[in-house]
């Protein structure tokens, strides 16, 4: 038995659950424009940048996604618990628009939920 | 297998994301650009797959030269040996770079937010063995033993060529998932007839204007929607409705972009938009519910997000394990089982499950006529128990016609036929139209009429050639005093089978019977049949009163009725049986239907239907015909069914792979993976995956 194998291997299993599974911070608080909607935008490539969106509950969302790749998979996104998905051709910005929500925190998947993104839901 | 997770996916996103641009270029454009795309990835990924196969060939030879009668030329401990490893070490990463570079760039993005996918398994998997290899060749003096100090370039190079090639093999698979909207988006001409300054010029798609006159002759395509304005023609509308039958056009009537003319020529006026087209909108409905998710891909989604992580911890508690306990060498074993653990595991075969089965499905539906709107609808219609039926229009062709005429004195059926229609002619009642049209189809000629006069809930009356006549229900005539002498017992009988009969007094005296019913479509008796040999309940609804509705069913084969049910009330009925604890979807057409099948939980709207009830329905079935209804009910169970069947095989295959590339096997049997072994497993699992969703594609939707 080495010690420094199996401590080491122990350890880095620990950073791997924390770095993947741990609490998240952060996220970019989107700002609400004249119209009354909270506008985020997305970069969409291998991901979403930013992925973790906060908005404020009780106002409607709307996102912008411009997609600037064409060899991935996130091709299109899907918004599960509001029954809303919407096509992203590369290069081209494509609106969603989503109703005011209750707090919590809602997932944005591409179609085979690889790639991840959440609104994180305050008050 | 995310190696492809990039490649694999993107194919069928391509498709995907067509629709957004429909506005812009012709269908027909998109169609040919969707195949190219799709097209152009599976060359990539082969030329991926062959630069990695030929590298492989003298990497696999060094690896083990006394395999191959090279022990001479590479002898064990040589200096050959070392340069030989060397170059294969380079070689080896050339093919990493250029075959699987995009397993680490997309391990590189996950990472960054914090997310892991297929591709951080294999770009894990490669690099260990990589570096492993790197290390061994350079300070082989770190290893314990000699032996150990052994490369691994071969797994490099040959796990990167399997993978990249599963990913070709699913993106040419799944192209095929996708055939049913490419076929649709092919569907439309590319250029038309217009009619300009009374001149007929060839005019591209995209040019043709709302109000623009379009010719069509035999043979030809419709180009876009619009209505006829002179001609008449059969028009197959087969690719849209899926009933064979082509439909007779007359001036004012729809035609649909994309359909095909048979027989004669027309002019139609060109009313809709491209983008606002039948056609654009079924591909658009189809993309949508496509892309929806369902119920059931929520647990998948929870798994999916443990997945990958949850394996690379797996690979380090097996390698600690090997390290620790294992046979010697240690270092070798334990990073044979970590690099097989990490390849074989393949969280896309479970996150691919589902949306491939469901493009399949909802596709292989849309090509029936039968549109499915959401994910979701489709998972609750598998489920279904209960099946309500509205009447008319549904069940019955929803326009009454004239069924019987008795004679009962002096006069003959086409007197009989002359009298009623003459009198009838001005009269705005849908009753009244049944009985001219008949006439007219019998090419009988009616009269001019005097003194017209309806009497409400009663019918009408008049003179013809002097003679005074009433026409009208049991009420009329006696009320008029027409002595009956016994034959209203028709009356009842004709009640009970749901006909409507109607009296005709001419001069005082009973002339004879005119009946008219709103007949049962051709299809009813045996889609109603084929639902309750498929399990299901089948009730019928309707305003009318319980003694024509009684008679109706029982055509029909119906044995529960509801009947006198005003349309305000219909989704209050719907919630009752709901009540009993069953599934139920309801079968509709009108305006008054839409709470009902907003009540449901399936929803069902019939023919082309107003748009409120197709709004409100979950399952649209363009062509008017009830077989839709069994074919919709198919569908959903087959795709349901091959859902899980899909989601089982990748649950099970990792399941049973991940132990077996952990060892367990080994204390028992000795057997341990190789990780080529695994990289083949992997790639043949995603590939399984699609061809299980391409099944589909093969259910048989007809009935007779
Ligand atoms: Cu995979």
């Amino acid at each position: 038995m080495n010690w420094i194998v199996t401590i080491g291997g122990l350890l880095l299993i620990g950073v791997i659950a924390w770095y993947f599974w741990g609490p998240k911070k952060g996220g970019s608080l989107v700002e609400t424009n004249a119209s009354g909607y909270q506008e985020a935008k997305i970069l969409v490539k291998n991901g979403y940048n930013p992925s973790r969106i906060v908005v404020q509950s009780g106002k409607p969302v709307r996102f912008e996604f411009t997609r600037v790749e064409t060899g991935a998979c996130d091709g299109m996104v899907i918004f599960p618990d509001f029954e809303k998905s919407a096509t992203l051709p590369a290069g081209e910005k494509v609106i969603v628009d989503l109703p005011p929500m209750k707090t919590g925190s809602y997932d944005f998947t591409c179609q085979m939920g690889m790639f991840r993104g959440k609104i994180i839901v305050k008050n | 297998m995310d190696a492809g997770n990039a490649q694999h996916i993107h194919g069928h996103q391509h498709q995907m994301q067509e629709h957004v641009m429909l506005s812009n270029h012709s269908m027909q454009d998109q169609g040919q650009q969707e195949e190219s795309s799709e097209e152009r990835e599976y060359r990539s990924l082969m030329k991926k797959w062959w630069r990695a196969a030929i590298v492989s060939v003298p990497v696999i030879l060094v690896s083990y030269p006394n395999l191959f009668g090279l022990g001479n030329l590479f002898p064990m401990g040589s200096g050959q040996l070392w340069w030989a490893r060397l170059i294969m070490g380079l070689l080896a990463l050339y093919v990493v770079i250029r075959s699987g570079g995009q397993f680490f760039v997309g391990t590189w993005e996950g990472l960054k937010q914090r997310s892991a996918n297929m591709n951080t398994l294999i770009a894990t998997g490669v690099s260990a063995a990589w570096l492993y290899s790197l290390v061994a060749l350079f300070w082989p003096q770190i290893f314990p033993r000699p032996e150990m100090a052994d490369v691994y370039y071969d797994v490099t190079t040959v796990v990167t060529a399997l993978v990249v090639l599963g990913s070709a093999l699913e993106v040419k698979a799944r192209g095929r998932s996708s055939e049913a909207i490419n076929k649709l988006v092919a569907l439309q001409p590319q250029t038309a007839n217009v009619v300009r300054d009374g001149k007929e010029v060839r005019v591209p798609l995209e040019e043709i204007k709302i109000g623009d006159h379009i010719v069509v002759r035999p043979g030809e395509k419709v180009a876009i929607d619009g209505t006829v304005v002179s001609g008449s023609s059969a028009v197959d509308e087969s690719m849209l409705t899926g009933e064979s039958i082509p439909v007779e056009k007359n001036e004012n009537d729809e035609v649909f972009g994309g359909t095909l003319n048979k027989t004669g020529s027309f002019t139609f006026k060109v009313t809709k938009d491209q983008k606002d087209s039948a056609l654009a909108n079924i591909v658009e409905m189809v993309k949508q519910a496509q892309g929806s998710r369902i119920p059931v891909q929520k647990v998948v989604d929870q798994v999916s997000s443990f997945f990958t992580p949850g394996v690379i911890i797996a690979a380090i508690l097996g390698y600690i394990v090997w390290y620790d306990f294992g046979p010697q060498p240690g270092w070798v074993y334990a990073l044979i089982v970590a690099v097989t653990t990490l390849i074989i595991a393949c969280p896309c075969a479970l996150g691919m499950a589902t949306p491939m089965s469901l493009t399949t499905g909802i596709g292989k539906g849309a090509e029936n006529g039968i549109l499915i709107r959401s994910g979701e609808a489709l998972q609750i219609a598998q489920k279904l128990k209960t099946i309500v039926m509205d009447k008319t229009g549904t069940i019955t062709e929803g326009k009454p016609s004239l069924t019987d005429i008795v004679p009962l004195g002096k006069f003959t059926e086409e007197e009989l036929l002359l009298i009623s229609a003459s009198i009838e002619q001005g009269s705005e009642h849908p009753l009244a139209s049944a009985i001219v049209e008949k006439a007219k189809e019998k090419g009988s000629r009616p009269v001019k009429s005097e003194g017209f006069n309806a009497i409400p809930g009663h019918g009408v009356e008049g003179t013809i050639d002097g003679k005074k006549i009433y026409f009208g229900n049991l009420k009329l005539m006696k009320e008029k005093g027409i002595p009956l002498d016994g034959f209203n017992r028709y009356d009842a009988s004709m009640a009970d089978q749901g006909k409507t009969p109607m009296f005709l007094a001419i001069n005082g005296e009973a002339g004879g019977i005119v009946a008219v019913a709103d007949t049962v479509k051709k299809d009813s008796l045996s889609v109603i049949h084929e639902l309750k040999s498929m399990g299901l309940e089948v009730v019928m609804i309707t305003g009318d009163n319980e003694r024509t509705a009684r008679a109706i069913a029982k055509q029909v084969g119906i044995d529960r009725v509801l009947a006198e049910v005003l349309p305000q009330h219909k989704a209050e009925n719907v919630r009752k049986l709901q009540e009993e604890g069953k599934k139920v979807a309801m079968v509709g057409d009108g305006i008054n239907d839409a709470p009902a099948l907003t009540q449901a939980d399936v929803g069902i709207a019939i023919g082309t239907g107003t748009d409120v009830a197709i709004e409100a329905s979950d399952i649209t079935l363009i062509s008017g015909s009830l077989k839709g209804v069994v074919s919709a009910i198919k569908v959903s169970r087959a795709t349901m069914k091959n859902i899980y069947e899909g989601l089982f095989g990748a649950f099970i295959y990792n399941a049973i792979g991940i132990p077996i590339a952990l060892g367990v096997l080994y204390p028992f049997t000795g057997i341990l993976l190789s990780p080529l072994v695994a990289a083949a497993a992997m790639a043949f699992s995603s590939l399984t995956v699609v061809l299980n969703a391409n099944r589909l594609k093969r259910l048989k939707l007809k009935f007779n």
